[in-house]
């Protein structure tokens, strides 16, 4: 292991004067960070552990909706009575990843932050844009099965891994950060970005910034909503397609509807006109279907991921019926409803 | 007779090591504290092939803590000739040797051993290694090796491999069947991956003599081997794998992690102990892929007329591994025409290895998508289908069995799976939004019994050790040495201690091929029925001689830790009386088991083999191909059952790993850069809680006393032969959808043309 700085503040103020160097990192559940230390991807030298920081609580809002700290494991969340009462989307999208043991040690603000599980990204032998700008990319004519369809440039084809963000994109949470130069508030979709031409860029935050919280707003979707995801197992496996969908049905009609996808960009991915297409509909396959081919729209695979495409649509369908018809997919039964 | 209450062979009695593994005082190979330990950490070569140019270790070397760097620029002496690199289970080629020059045959061959007071020294150390070089052309793509397949000559075959014995005219009865199927089915590499990695921990002892605690399958097998490689002396090697956490085969041959412990100690003169990383677990054993055409041709009555087969599987460009693959579905049907060819295909990988069930796992898998292909032409149930070709001798070599109760199995699985209640036509059953489809298949493998000694030393208190070299990989040897022990000296098992897994013990193979608990338990008994005959004797010394007149051990019933005559139940004495009465500190008796002239000659005439009956639920959803198994049921015909409880074991795991084979265990290569990417355990995926459901074991009754002492076959492998392929069989009986290609992952059933 490369060495490193260690240090442990109690305040936010102070951990964020020590993260603001170039080669800093936050430790917070570590079930990420130091998988990619033990790998030799992630080489910080200095590592400020924030789990001393007072960011654990999870409380209600002025404005009726729901903070979420960024220390706040994601187990506590997943299990939380008002999250599982007003947010079943979000306690289910965190249920269907990892496993229990790294869900109660995961956090919120951890989760935001994880990198892509590329194998190329993950093998220091191997060329990745991400871990090294310039090297080039393993992954485009190599072994892609689980790499984007959407929103990939020449230089990078990963995807986010998360599954709490595809939920937190369909939510439209904000995330509150922490910085040199002060707070500021970062609208979920403006938080991860696309590779383009700096794919080692996963998110927008500047240096040294720190996630605190990440805010839910009031509406929840919690009648009409799910959260499904498809994987090479039925547990434990990163999603090769997953579909959160939030709606909310007046008379029978659709009011509003989001659809976010997860595992095949490189960001939770939202195309504003798709979701559109229902407004005013009733629920029905054909509308679900023209939703599909809106948000599909322009996407490419691979080769070995092509399969995902055609997927996405079908889980896309699928997740939109659940949520109508107000059935969320369980994340204990063993199989897909 | 007071017997009731007596635990033996045939008792469900829980792992006697159990206690010991979950509270961790079972010590594992790299769990041993020795004095002054370094600990070496390998730089694995980043490119497939070519060669080292130059080894920058300043960096390395610079770091607090580290001792030296060794490679082939400054290793200690190795054997020059490749027969002193022969291990237990040698394939024709040349061994690999760690370091031994500067070429580099595969991604991922360790290159150098970075050695340090502290693990984390030398790891970091490790990463700083900074080496040049040539590289050459490689390939490890499959199917373009297949260009360069071969069959070795024979002096250059495996020796245990088999090769088809091909009958009647089979090109000429399949141009002439009337029902005809061909395909091609192909089997993807799989890693082993057992729970415990490689690792070796080598104490140096000062005086010459090493102690090395190694994961491996065998400890006489690696102290030939270790002592022959680096020019030790047996004498002066110990190998010592009293835990083994898990082989599948992976530790069948020392894996590379010993050479580099060993060559550090020599090196420095110093105990040394290396563990391989889980991704360096991805640079060894591996199960060849394969890829089996299937011509079958069959009487419109499904009665099968010709069978042609012909496989190739992965190996090294350095050793020649070969497994049995086609001959399975040769010797279990009946079908007067069939022929089978084979070949290997080299690639730039480490040579490839036996992983549970080799050849079977993979040939009567792929073998058995093929006959269900053909019940359903022929418009039979499979299970109908089979029956109809039902072969009772072994259909290849013409010999017929010691035992073969796979009728049984066939009805006793069915019946219990409800078999009759599949609707024929595929695509038929449906609930909800699932497919709902049944599947079956045959499973086989070998009852193979190896020479085994044991020792059984009684106390005078009663207590009772048995020893052998022989090692338990999970599978259960030291209940079964416990087992056969109670049962033979009629001791309580909590009297009894197993000890094995160390080289100094009575003369044991290497654990594999499910010939362990045949092997070792006929050892047992031979040396517990020793200690029995020399209690008879003592027993003369009792006041009044009350076993006057008993003719052997046959006229006595050992129970309660008692002797009994049978012919007068009420006469009995303890033991612990026994040997007082004739002032005995102990009774230690060594034997060794082996097949004899008389299972020789049966060996040659008559066929031994464990047959399974796998039958299989699946739940596909419609649209989206997600797929469930949601039942199995596993009927397995393997003779007599030492413990049932672990015999359960060994069927669940190996049904679980089959279920692994049909859905998910795949390794990918990029064959640009030459190398396994997805080398760990979130990316390389085997089965997780939520993918298994019911699974229902039946083990049908066979006495077969002729198979080997105890009338054990064995249950390692057993278990997932077949299975995957009753997956398989089920995925298409429920969408129509024939996927070819083992793991049935979910792209190629999306893009799997229903029928």
């Amino acid at each position: 292991m490369i060495r490193f700085d260690y240090q442990r503040p109690d305040a936010t103020a102070e951990a964020v004067a020590a993260g603001r160097g170039e080669h800093a990192a936050y430790l917070a559940g570590g079930t990420n960070l130091v998988d990619l230390m033990k790998e030799n991807v992630a080489r910080p030298l200095q590592v400020v552990d924030i789990n001393r920081l007072p960011l654990k609580a999870i409380e209600a809002r002025e404005n009726g909706g729901l903070r979420l700290g960024a220390l706040a494991s994601n187990a506590d969340t997943a299990y939380h009575e008002e999250v599982q009462a007003r947010y079943p989307l979000l306690a289910s999208a965190i249920l269907a990843g990892a496993s229990p043991q790294l869900r109660n040690a995961a956090t919120n603000g951890g989760n935001l932050n994880q990198r892509t599980r590329c194998y190329y990204f993950y093998d220091t032998d191997t060329p990745c844009n991400k871990r090294n700008p310039g090297e080039g990319c393993g992954a485009i004519g190599g072994v892609n099965r689980i790499h984007a369809i959407l929103g990939a440039s020449d230089q990078c084809i990963a995807t986010h891994p998360s599954d709490m963000c595809v939920a937190l994109a369909a939510l439209e949470a904000e995330v509150q950060v922490s910085g040199p130069d002060g707070d500021r508030t970062i609208p979920f979709a403006d938080y991860h970005r696309l590779p383009g031409d700096e794919p080692w860029r996963d998110n927008t935050l500047r240096p040294g910034e720190l996630v605190t919280a990440i805010d839910l707003p009031a509406e929840g979707f919690a009648s009409n909503c799910t959260y499904l995801k498809l994987r090479d197992r039925l547990s434990y496996a990163f999603a090769l397609v997953s579909v959160a969908v939030a709606m909310k049905l007046e008379d029978g009609e659709i009011a509003e509807a989001r659809v976010a996808l997860g595992g095949v960009a490189h960001k939770p991915w939202r195309v504003p006109e798709a979701e559109q297409l229902l407004r005013g509909e009733r629920p029905g396959e054909d509308a679900f279907r023209a939703v599909a081919e809106a948000l599909l729209k322009g996407a490419v695979g691979q080769g070995e991921n092509d399969f995902k495409i055609g997927l996405a649509r079908r889980a896309i369908v699928r997740a939109l019926a659940q949520a109508a018809a107000g059935t969320p997919q369980s994340q204990t039964d063993k199989r897909i409803a | 007779m007071n017997t009731a209450t007596k635990i033996g062979i045939g008792s469900a009695l829980s792992r006697v090591d159990g206690a010991d593994k979950v509270t961790g005082r079972a010590k594992y190979a790299a769990e041993y504290k020795v004095d002054d330990l370094l600990y070496g950490v390998a730089v694995c070569a980043k490119i497939a092939k070519g060669k080292i140019l130059s080894i920058d270790e300043a960096d390395a070397r610079a770091v607090p803590g580290v001792v030296d760097v060794i490679s082939h620029l400054n290793r200690p002496k190795q054997a020059w000739l490749d027969r002193n690199w022969k291990d237990e289970l040698s394939i024709p080629g040349e061994p690999f040797k760690a370091f031994h020059d500067e070429t580099v045959m595969f991604a991922g061959q360790p290159v150098a051993l970075v050695v340090a007071d502290t693990f984390e020294a030398a790891r970091f150390a490790a990463s700083l290694i900074d080496i040049r070089y040539e590289e050459e052309p490689h390939n490890i793509d499959f199917a373009a090796s297949l260009d360069e397949k071969f069959m070795p000559s024979h002096l250059k075959r495996r020796n245990n491999y088999h090769p088809p014995k091909n009958r009647g005219h089979a090109q000429q009865a399949y141009d002439d069947a009337p029902v005809k199927v061909a395909a091609d089915y192909h089997l993807a590499p799989e890693h082993h991956n057992p729970m415990e990695m490689h690792a070796s921990t080598v104490e140096w002892h000062g005086d010459g003599k090493i102690t090395v605690y190694d994961k491996v399958q065998g400890s006489q097998g690696p102290q030939a081997y270790l002592a022959s490689a680096f020019g030790l002396g047996k004498k002066n090697v110990r190998v010592v794998n009293a835990f083994v956490g898990g082989g599948f085969g992976s530790g069948l041959r020392p894996q590379w992690q010993v050479q580099l412990a060993v060559m550090g100690a020599i090196h420095l003169e110093q105990s040394v102990r290396v563990v391989m990383t889980r991704q360096q677990m991805f640079t060894h054993a591996h199960r060849p892929e394969c890829t089996y055409s299937v011509r079958l041709g069959a009487e419109p009555d499904g009665k099968l007329s010709a069978m042609m087969h012909d496989a190739t599987t992965s190996t090294s460009r350095f050793e020649n591994n070969m497994e049995d693959i086609v001959i399975w579905g040769m010797m279990a049907y009946d079908c007067p025409n069939a022929s089978g060819e084979y070949a290997i295909a080299p690639r730039d990988t480490y040579t490839s290895a036996d992983m549970r069930a080799p050849g079977a796992a993979t040939g009567m898998t792929l073998f058995e998508i093929a006959m269900d292909e053909m019940a359903y032409a022929a418009g039979v149930d499979p299970l109908d289908f089979r029956l109809r070709n039902y072969s009772e001798v072994d259909a290849m070599n013409g010999t017929p069995y010691t035992s073969k109760a796979l009728r049984e199995a066939y009805q006793e699985g069915a019946a219990r799976f409800g078999w009759d209640k599949r609707s024929a036509a595929p695509r038929s059953m449906k609930e909800g939004r699932e497919l709902v489809g049944y599947g079956m298949a045959t499973g086989m493998w070998d009852a193979m019994f190896s020479k085994t000694a044991a020792r059984a030393t009684l106390s005078a208190d009663g207590k009772l050790e048995v020893a052998s070299a022989s090692s338990d990989i999970g599978t259960g040897t030291y209940t079964v040495m416990v087992q056969v022990a109670a049962d033979t000296l009629g001791l309580s098992p909590d009297r009894i201690t197993a000890t094995l897994g160390d080289s100094d013990l009575p003369e044991a193979p290497v654990e594999g091929g499910s010939w362990g608990a045949a092997s070792t338990g006929a050892a047992v008994q031979l040396a517990c029925q020793s200690v029995a005959k020399k209690l008879l004797s003592a027993a003369g010394k009792l006041d009044g001689d009350p076993f006057h007149g008993v003719n052997g051990i046959e006229g006595l019933e050992f129970a309660d830790g008692a002797m009994i005559r049978r012919d007068n139940p009420d006469v009995r004495a303890s033991l612990t009386d026994v040997m007082a009465a004739a002032g005995l500190d102990k009774i230690e008796v060594e034997e060794t088991a082996g097949p004899g002239i008389g299972d020789m000659i049966s060996m040659a005439r008559k066929s031994r083999n464990t047959h399974s009956a796998v039958f299989c639920e699946v739940r596909v959803d419609e649209e989206l191909n997600q797929v469930r198994v949601t039942r199995v049921v596993n009927a397995v015909a393997a003779g007599r059952i030492i413990n049932p409880k672990t015999a359960r074991s060994q069927i669940l795991g190996g049904v679980v790993m089959g279920i692994g084979m049909a859905l998910h265990e795949e390794t990918f290569a990029d064959t640009t850069l030459g190398r396994w990417m997805n080398h760990n355990f979130a990316e390389y995926h085997v089965p997780a809680h939520a993918d298994i459901h019911d699974i229902d074991v039946i083990f049908v009754d066979e006495p077969d006393p002729e198979v080997t002492p105890l009338g054990v076959k064995g249950l390692g492998e057993i278990g997932i032969v077949g299975t995957a392929a009753a997956v398989a069989n089920a995925i298409y009986h429920a969408t129509g959808k024939r996927v070819r290609s083992l793991p049935i992952t979910i792209d190629k059933l999306l893009d799997a043309p229903a029928d």
